[in-house]
């Protein structure tokens, strides 16, 4: 039986990370097609019918680049960097539940790799770390533009996890758990929690496009004045692995909210839960290309006065209203 | 390339602050700008423009040409502005040869040249909001820039670089149904610009970005010869179309657009405003020209005698034979003339010594004196500031480095 047990979760995280890399590809595609679209254009259509070939493509140029290092780099944090950054953004999703459990050979699977207690700390624990991969690539570029990236980006991290940490807090207290399955399960009984908790779902929205260095918030990255910023130096596929770690994240984000606000697997039975969580993770992955192609970025300064001026108190203010709800005082 | 001696490359006192190289290849240096930057954290404590990556060396160039073909050097001064150029060079040398030139012709200047300030404008507007990072605009604009670009391929032949207008008039007649399309246009214009401005009327992120940044007093503007808009931005209504009127702007009724503000903001709205303006000229234009008539001087010492004249007449053959082997004297003599491009105050200063090319050519451009004000609005700025200094200047590097 534990063998099984054993089988199961072997099986189960290699779906996992095809899926997310078969996502992340082909949200790479979705992003220039639709930014196409948005900016009259049309986008990579040549490679297979509608560019479905291009992530391959993408792919396997990215693998035949030299893999450049500066020479001043500090040579075992540069190599690291990238890895660190896309195994936290891949350790995320180990406790996001994709769809119900089902039962298959007399046990019943969860659909997700870990379902800890206290699931919820865990993702935002690991997508917090993810931080750290851009900061010490920028560190050890000897580069000083991506130093400036790295710098950027450390400060937009600590003026945006209070803020978001702050936002969950009234989905945590509604649910009276961190289980990301006891959430989906309590929105069952309640109705989705992004009806009471409009507010604290923009401002986790808007956190998380921090958390994954989107337009307007890229400023780590900021092509027009960084140059890349945190990854100039980076070629090759160590450049491909900080890409794909933020594309992962953005899934990792989306899989959250759609987990913390908009019922996870949840939906009208006509469609099995796992095609509404991910039907849901694409709508939000569709509003993350939208702002990137409508907004301008914010200024470094000014990005910390919104997220400690305006995120951080809204979303207390909004956090004590909740408590006092569920506790019965209003 | 010698590195030249300068105090921000003095690192006998260390301190905290860091150099940093921005350009000449740099994502929002529009060409090959390099800008010195010496930085405390983000915030920069100097700037300094380094400029020559893309000298050319036109005025040698055009000494060594006739009078008629230099004109094809004005072009690729500012070549977003390839017309304003044309026409601050032809005016120039009608001075000195004191030729009459039709009014039919000199209406289809004003046309062309203020067609090319809102092309100008526009792709301003799409690069200056691409560096502030918002990328969709800068497609759009360029969509909007084609039609005026198809329009000057319709009278000229030619996009970018069209040397439509020649010395005595224009080079060829407008094309049948020219009225039309110009028309069309302008029908067109208010509702594109409806549409770009839901991108950035009133956006928080766009007005956070420009208002009270890269700020330049009207005393510093004055000092540091800042022209065109950039000078307009800080009260000074200076408008060469209205101050010294030319190719007859005086028969056209516009406004100056002005703010008193300094900041990128007011360089933005001013450039936006002029759009409009631009758009009225053209409008009051395309009434007063005539579908078909008189488009070069009558003088057939300066201007080619049209073809069937060429065939029939001996005099007309002889004209020809002489403006194309030799082109035409102008009188000894010197003269400046200004017009008022998109970027500003676009002069030519031309030295003849009787013979068939200028003995000297100086052009006298916007975005070599535009830029000088750039150190002085970084100062005290964020590196984001810095490329918003930069757009809102709107330099064209061709124009600087010549």
């Amino acid at each position: 039986m534990t063998l099984l047990l054993v089988v199961i979760l072997v099986v189960k995280i290699i779906l996992l990370i095809s899926i997310l890399m078969g996502g992340f590809a082909y949200t790479t595609l979705l992003e220039r097609r639709l930014l196409g679209f948005m900016q009259l254009r049309l986008g990579p259509n040549r490679v297979g019918r509608w560019g479905l070939l291009q992530p391959l493509a993408d792919g396997l140029k990215m693998a035949m680049k030299e893999d450049l290092m500066p020479a001043g780099a500090d040579k075992f944090v540069f190599r690291m960097a990238p890895v660190f950054s896309l195994f936290a953004a891949l350790s995320v999703d180990a406790v996001v539940p994709f769809g119900a459990p089902i039962h298959l050979f007399g046990t019943t699977i969860s659909l997700d790799i870990a379902n800890p207690s206290i699931g919820l700390l865990i993702a935002f624990a690991f997508s917090s770390l993810g931080i750290y991969g851009i900061v010490l690539g920028g560190w050890a570029s000897q580069n000083k533009y991506s130093l400036l990236g790295g710098i950027r980006a450390s400060a937009q991290m600590i003026s945006y996890e209070l803020a978001m940490g702050l936002s969950i807090l009234g989905v945590l207290m509604l649910a009276h758990t961190a289980n990301l399955e006891g959430i989906v399960l309590a929105q069952k009984q309640h109705g989705w929690f992004f009806i009471p908790e409009i507010i604290p779902f923009l401002i986790y929205y808007t956190t998380a496009m921090a958390e994954t260095n989107r337009t307007p918030f890229d400023l780590p990255e900021a092509e027009s004045e960084l140059v890349a910023g945190y990854h100039t130096e980076y070629s090759g596929f160590r450049f491909a692995m900080f890409y794909i770690a933020e594309y992962i994240n953005m899934i990792a984000v989306s899989g959250l909210a759609v987990t913390l606000f908009f019922g996870g697997w949840l939906g009208p039975a006509f469609l099995p839960p796992i095609v509404w969580f991910l039907l849901k993770v694409g709508v939000s992955m569709f509003v993350f290309i939208w702002v990137r192609a409508t907004f301008p970025r914010f200024r470094y300064d000014k990005l910390m006065s919104f997220g400690w001026k305006f995120l951080v108190p809204v979303a207390f203010v909004y956090f004590l209203g909740t408590a006092a709800f569920v506790s019965g005082v209003l | 390339m010698a590195e030249e001696k300068t105090e921000l490359l003095d690192t006998s006192v260390p301190d905290e602050t860091m150099i940093i190289n921005m350009g000449p290849q740099h994502p929002s240096t529009h060409g090959v700008l390099r800008v010195r930057l010496k930085l405390d954290g983000e915030r920069v404590v100097r700037a300094e423009p380094v400029i020559g990556y893309l000298h050319t060396g036109f005025e040698k160039t055009a000494e060594n040409l006739t009078y008629q073909q230099c004109n094809t050097v004005t072009d690729r001064l500012d070549y977003l502005a390839p017309m304003t150029n044309n026409l601050a060079y032809v005016l120039a040398v009608e001075k000195l040869l004191k030729v009459e030139v039709p009014k039919r012709a000199q209406y289809i200047r004003v046309l062309f040249a203020e067609l090319t300030r809102v092309a100008s404008h526009l792709v301003w507007l799409g690069t200056h909001v691409m560096d502030l990072g918002a990328m969709s605009l800068f497609f759009y604009t360029m969509r909007e820039r084609e039609v005026i670009l198809d329009l000057i391929e319709a009278a000229s032949g030619v996009r970018m670089n069209p040397s439509y207008f020649r010395i005595g008039g224009l080079a060829y007649d407008l094309p049948d149904g020219f009225h039309e399309k110009v028309i069309a246009f302008i029908n067109d214009f208010p509702r594109w610009m409806k549409a770009y401005r839901h991108l950035f009327d009133g956006n928080p992120l766009i007005n956070e970005r420009l208002h009270g940044i890269a700020f330049l007093t009207q005393e510093d503007a004055l000092a540091l010869s800042v022209v065109g808009p950039n000078l307009r931005a800080t009260g000074l209504p200076v408008d060469l179309r209205k101050v010294e009127p030319y190719s007859s702007y005086e028969d056209f009724d516009f406004d100056v657009p002005t703010r008193t503000e300094g900041d990128a903001y007011a360089r933005f709205w001013v450039r936006i405003d002029e759009m409009y303006e631009s758009m009225k000229i053209i409008e009051q234009a395309i009434g007063k020209i005539e579908p078909k008539g008189e488009y070069t001087t009558s003088d057939r010492k300066i201007s080619l005698p049209p073809r069937d004249e060429i065939y029939g007449n001996m005099e007309a053959l002889i004209h020809q034979f002489k403006l194309v082997t030799q082109g035409f004297q102008v009188p000894p003599g010197e003269v400046y003339q200004g017009v008022e491009g998109p970027r500003g105050e676009m002069g030519f200063y031309i030295v003849s010594d009787g013979s068939s090319k200028p003995y000297r050519w100086r052009a006298r451009t916007p975005s070599f004196y535009n830029l000088q004000s750039m150190p002085v609005m970084c100062k005290g700025g964020l590196v984001a500031d810095v490329i918003t200094a930069i757009g809102s200047i709107d330099i064209m590097l061709g124009d600087v480095d010549k």
